[in-house]
């Protein structure tokens, strides 16, 4: 078993289902990610996930007959929760699937770090090229900024578009239709 | 950071671009030169597997900058994914890769299924079916980077048995790409009676057409001479660029999720795993030769030794009651009727599930709050990463080694840009 108790910025462990997560503090990420790379040997960075948790557990519970949390008869909701999923610290985690790639080893760690709105995440191209695009990924999409990226430019979505569509509070189908006869 | 001991010398130190390590920037001499000529390469163009755009500086016919920009079919799966029910979303994945779809649909699949059990004969199947997408991923490379290298026979001889795996899948899942045959909990339907004999003569005709293959191109000098010694890429530079697959075996290093992190059944079949220390165009294209046969043993062995009993896993919380009993038993109605309507829940928490799909490390990153719809879907897509390798392959290259070097990393577009 590998010690994590002396990654820079840890805040919390967790284990589940098999796999760890390490949350570190955001400002102190790029040295988390250099010791784990050098100290550990964490040399390949699988992927970069981010994820909008804006309205988590805002659906409310309502469940089967008879589960739990009941169900209000005056609002017959399939959609709701049986139970309420536990708060989250902030609004958006950055998770970095790292993986130690040597005959043998295979071991698999979750960076994860937490951030508010317009919050920025330190880049780690530095520590993993691979980063780049990940990062630009997120930016495009979630709109997180990342501190020091070499070229922080949209990638998927247009040059000139405006708002971050993987965002919860992104409108569905708010894209106009063109040529749908009101013009 | 050493992996193997015996480290191949494919160039000495890093030739990974720096600050930016996807973009290729002109030398400075070369800046106020009036000789440099900026081509857009793209995003139209039928050597391009879909719509890439690799903006090239030429000196002369040498590359000396690029920038590949992509993004031309986003699409929005996750966004998409994120509106739907978990097992209507499996419909989703499979249409970001089109190239190697089973693998996407597993992928998804597996990320669900780490609250199931999963009988023995669908993990079996599954791994069939599997390495027959494969075996179908390489022939699709193998024909069209042939075709954009000027061996246009290559890709009439390669789509003649890509046409065999595609009856295959049409006679087990009635659909000849994007099968939806993967469900949480097992397979859609059990497995036809005369799968067995017709995916047993492909067996016998598959390593007949790998040596004809091979016979046409591999003593040819002029696929010999435009693929070795181009678009290297050293083990370390591999590693740090997150290349995965058959780009990073070819580079020297020894490494597949099958052998390393064995998932469905393939810590039980025996297999090789193909490694090339030369790290070059030449290499990868043997990889994946090397990796069809391979498929097609386990594919022999997974014939021979697929267990009897259920295909589906029985729980009807999460799988649909078989079809007859809809007429007959009340519960089973119901169950339907809450699995098409509402879906099936799924606990709240997050996994990362990753396999090794024909371009490499294939992640699944999924987030539930414990509702019947995900919160949050992500993919790795091997192909998105090898496309960050191009900057670095491409030092040194002349115009005309582009394609061959860009075909060589296998990239799917739809996988790219999701």
């Amino acid at each position: 078993m590998l010690n994590y108790n002396r990654v820079p910025g840890l805040v919390e462990t967790r284990e589940g289902k098999g796999e760890t997560t390490l949350v570190v503090d955001a400002p102190r990420l790029r040295e988390a990610a250099r010791y784990l790379r050098d100290e550990l040997g964490f040399n390949f960075l699988s992927d970069i996930a981010a994820t909008d948790y804006l309205g988590w557990g805002g659906k409310g519970v309502s469940g089967y007959i008879g589960s739990a949390g009941g169900r209000d008869l005056n609002k017959p909701s399939t959609q709701g929760l049986q139970r309420l999923p536990r708060p989250k610290p902030r609004r958006f985690s950055v998770s970095y699937h790292l993986l130690m790639l040597r005959a043998g080893a295979g071991t698999r760690v979750r960076l994860q770090v937490w951030v508010d709105d317009a919050e920025p995440v330190p880049s780690v191209v530095a520590v993993w090229p691979t980063a780049d695009w990940h990062e630009r990924e997120a930016w495009d999409l979630f709109g997180i900024r990342f501190d020091g990226h070499p070229n922080p430019q949209r990638i998927l979505m247009d040059d000139d578009w405006e708002g971050h569509p993987l965002r919860k509070d992104y409108p569905i189908g708010g894209e106009p239709v063109r040529f749908s006869g009101e013009e | 950071m050493a992996i193997a001991p015996q480290r191949p010398r494919i160039y000495e130190g890093t030739r990974i671009p720096s600050p930016i390590p996807s973009v290729l920037e002109l030398p400075q001499e070369l800046r106020t030169s009036d000789d440099v000529l900026t081509v857009n390469f793209g995003p139209n163009h039928p050597s391009t597997h879909g719509v890439l755009r690799l903006v090239v500086d030429l000196h002369g016919e040498e590359v000396v900058g690029l920038a590949a920009v992509i993004g031309y079919l986003h699409t929005g799966f996750e966004k998409n994914m994120e509106q739907k029910s978990w097992w209507k979303a499996i419909t989703y994945p499979e249409r970001i890769d089109y190239v190697s779809f089973q693998y996407n649909e597993l992928v998804f699949v597996l990320a669900i299924e780490q609250l199931l059990e999963v009988p023995e004969r669908a993990t079996w199947m599954r791994m069939l079916l599997c390495e027959l997408t494969r075996i179908h991923s390489h022939l699709v490379w193998l024909g069209t980077a042939g075709l954009e290298l000027g061996a246009i026979s290559m890709f009439w001889y390669c789509f003649r048995e890509r046409d065999r795996i595609l009856d295959l899948f049409e006679l087990v899942t009635g659909v000849r790409m994007h099968t939806r045959y993967f469900q949480a909990g097992g397979l859609a339907e059990d497995i036809p009676p005369g799968f067995f004999d017709e995916c047993a003569k492909f067996v016998e005709v598959m390593p007949k057409a790998i040596d004809e293959y091979e016979a046409l191109v591999d003593r040819s000098q002029i696929w010999l001479e435009r693929t070795q010694g181009l678009g290297l890429l050293s083990a370390d530079d591999a590693i740090a660029l997150g290349q995965s697959g058959p780009v990073l075996r070819a580079s020297g290093v020894d490494w597949d999720l099958r052998r390393e992190q064995p998932y469905l059944v393939y810590d039980r079949v025996d297999f090789r795993v193909p490694v090339r220390q030369e790290g070059d165009v030449y290499a990868r294209y043997r990889v994946r030769m090397e990796e069809m046969r391979e498929s097609v043993r386990i594919i022999d062995q997974a014939l021979r030794r697929m267990p009897g009993g259920p295909w589906i896993a029985d729980d009807r919380k999460v799988v649909l009651p078989p079809r007859e009993e809809l007429h007959t038993s009340m519960e089973s109605l119901i169950h339907h009727f809450k699995i098409v309507t509402e879906g099936y829940r799924v606990p709240e928490g997050e996994v990362y599930v990753t396999v090794e799909s024909p371009r490499g490390e294939l992640g699944c990153y999924v987030v539930s709050d414990g509702g019947p719809k995900p919160w949050r879907v992500k993919f790795r897509a091997p192909s998105f990463v090898a496309l960050e390798a191009t900057a670095t392959c491409m030092r040194n290259a002349l115009v005309a080694d582009l394609i061959a070097i860009v075909g060589s990393l296998d990239t799917v577009m739809g996988e790219v840009d999701r």
